[in-house]
């Protein structure tokens, strides 16, 4: 927590958990598929859902889904900006079980037919985890830029990524391995203290075994 | 952050530097800025905070059509100068109703420390600067010394209502901006202190019991306590009346209360003004299909 948790965020009402965090989860859920939304199906769980509206949650969702920042005067009118932009959404009662009382489900359609589901929580204070990716477990809280790999679930992959990011002086945070079950898809997701260049993300994306690399920078983002 | 007051204090002494410097250099050190980079940054939430009341429109309804119009009640009273607590402390609460009402309506304001808080600090600051023609730089060392107490609160206790109620959010927005008042007039170290713990112990215990789970009600009205509450704090602090509990411990026995506080009155909306009749109704009637 810095000086700016306590005094701040700026940002458009009311609720920093259901509002300014829902925001956060759309706009981290577009960028992990790297380009403008098409098509997105919502599912909101827990008090997402049941006082969701009364906060504003579901254009707080779509708005952040647009690329709108917490503090953008247009959230409010964030469904006239979707069809303006011919984003096409649904927003619906989830059904996963509730494992955390701010939740949303995103099943989302990039322009280009890239696919991604995220699944979001909002923690309190504006602040969220991305507690699920393509269906794998994952916790990160989308605050430092982030390397999320897929890769197969050998021996050896730590051991490979890891040099890649030394040589470009990219100083890792935290780093977690989850997987779905043995011998099938892992994931790994890297938070670093600096930017990683895009050199670096296409040398990831060539390894042996690597088969999906999503990079969440922090560039542009207050 | 700093995690106890009496630090501070001691650090003024020892350091020769005021209490706003000390939370600023600290913040600075942690997330590795420069100063004038930190200042910019406060500048530009104390002008964020001037729009939100600015940019109040009296026919403004938040989406559930409980909130609005009520900080234009207030205005014409205080303009008429029919006031009973005066023209200055009409000011205070006009700015309350505002911002918070602003942001009921998806208008944009500063958290500070939450959302559903977001009308105290700046009715206290802004009504100060109106009052006594501070400038802006020296509202923003005000800003540094209510982050610092903010900062205090969020490490010895918690600044969410989820996790200790209201007296987390209203409680805390007042202590930083009863601290913040009495800074603006002169007070040291141990005057921002006894002004933010003389804020909190006024609202330790506070429910946070929000009507149909919205920040609404009765969050709306209670920056008007906590921003109210915040200059009587200063006004006393200021008249050498000293809190026979310093600020830490009060931070701490928030934390305990909290604690012990049951959860239908944390945030939950199953408990207190949310599981009355009334209020019952009044989720029945707003619920989405």
């Amino acid at each position: 927590m810095n000086l700016f948790d306590i005094i701040g965020p700026v940002m458009i009402g009311p609720s920093s958990s259901h509002t300014a965090g829902a925001v956060k989860i759309g706009n981290v859920a577009r960028r992990l598929l790297g380009e403008d939304v098409k098509k997105a199906d919502i599912y909101f769980t827990g008090s997402f859902l049941s006082t969701g509206k009364g906060h504003g949650t579901d254009k707080a969702i779509v708005a952040g889904l647009l690329g709108l920042a917490v503090d953008d005067t247009d959230i409010p009118h964030s469904f006239e900006l979707a069809e303006k932009r011919r984003m096409k959404f649904e927003i619906k009662a989830g059904e996963d079980v509730e494992n955390h009382p701010n939740a949303v489900r995103m099943k989302l359609t990039g322009v280009t037919g890239r696919k991604i589901e995220v699944m979001g929580n909002s923690v309190g204070g504006g602040r969220i985890e991305i507690c699920e990716i393509d269906g794998v477990e994952t916790s990160f809280s989308a605050e430092s830029p982030t390397l999320i790999i897929q890769n197969e679930d050998k021996p050896g992959y730590v051991a490979e990524i890891a040099p890649i990011l030394v040589k470009e002086h990219v100083n890792i945070a935290t780093m977690q391995l989850h997987r779905k079950k043995r011998g099938a898809v892992a994931v790994m997701v890297i938070e670093c203290d600096q930017e990683i260049p895009e050199s670096c993300i296409k040398a990831l994306k060539k390894l042996n075994g690597v088969l999906e690399v999503a990079y969440l920078t922090m560039r542009g983002i207050e | 952050m700093y995690d106890s007051i009496n630090q501070i204090i001691k650090e003024e002494k020892e350091k020769k530097t005021p209490f706003w410097k000390l939370v600023q250099l600290d913040d600075c050190h942690e997330s590795e800025t420069t100063v004038k980079e930190s200042m910019t940054e406060v500048l530009k939430i104390y002008k964020a905070m001037k729009e939100s009341v600015a940019n109040y429109e009296d026919s403004l309804k938040s989406q559930s059509g409980l909130v609005g119009g009520n900080g234009a009640k207030i205005h014409k009273r205080v303009k008429s100068g029919q006031m009973i607590c005066g023209e200055f402390m009409g000011s205070v609460i006009e700015k309350a109703l505002k911002v918070s009402e602003s942001n009921a309506c998806m208008k944009r304001i500063v958290a500070s420390p939450t959302a559903g808080s977001c009308g105290v600090v700046p009715a206290v600051l802004l009504s100060l600067q109106e009052k006594e023609g501070f400038s802006d730089d020296k509202m923003c060392e005000a800003l540094y010394v209510a982050a610092g107490i903010g900062g205090v609160i969020a490490s010895k206790a918690s600044i969410s209502g989820a996790q200790h109620g209201c007296q987390a959010e209203i409680g805390a927005a007042s202590s930083m901006a009863a601290g913040a008042a009495v800074y603006l007039y002169g007070g040291n170290g141990s005057d921002i202190a006894n002004a933010a713990a003389l804020a909190l112990k006024n609202l330790l215990g506070l429910a946070c019991d929000p009507v149909a789970g919205l920040v609404e009600v009765p969050c709306v009205k209670r920056n008007v306590i906590g921003a109210v509450n915040a200059i009587t704090s200063a006004d006393l602090t200021l008249a050498g009346v000293k809190s026979r509990i310093p600020a830490d411990e009060v931070f701490e026995a928030m934390n305990k209360i909290g604690r012990n506080m049951n959860a239908d009155i944390k945030e939950t909306a199953e408990g207190g003004l949310a599981a009355t009749k009334t209020g019952n109704r009044i989720k029945e009637s707003i619920k989405i299909k």
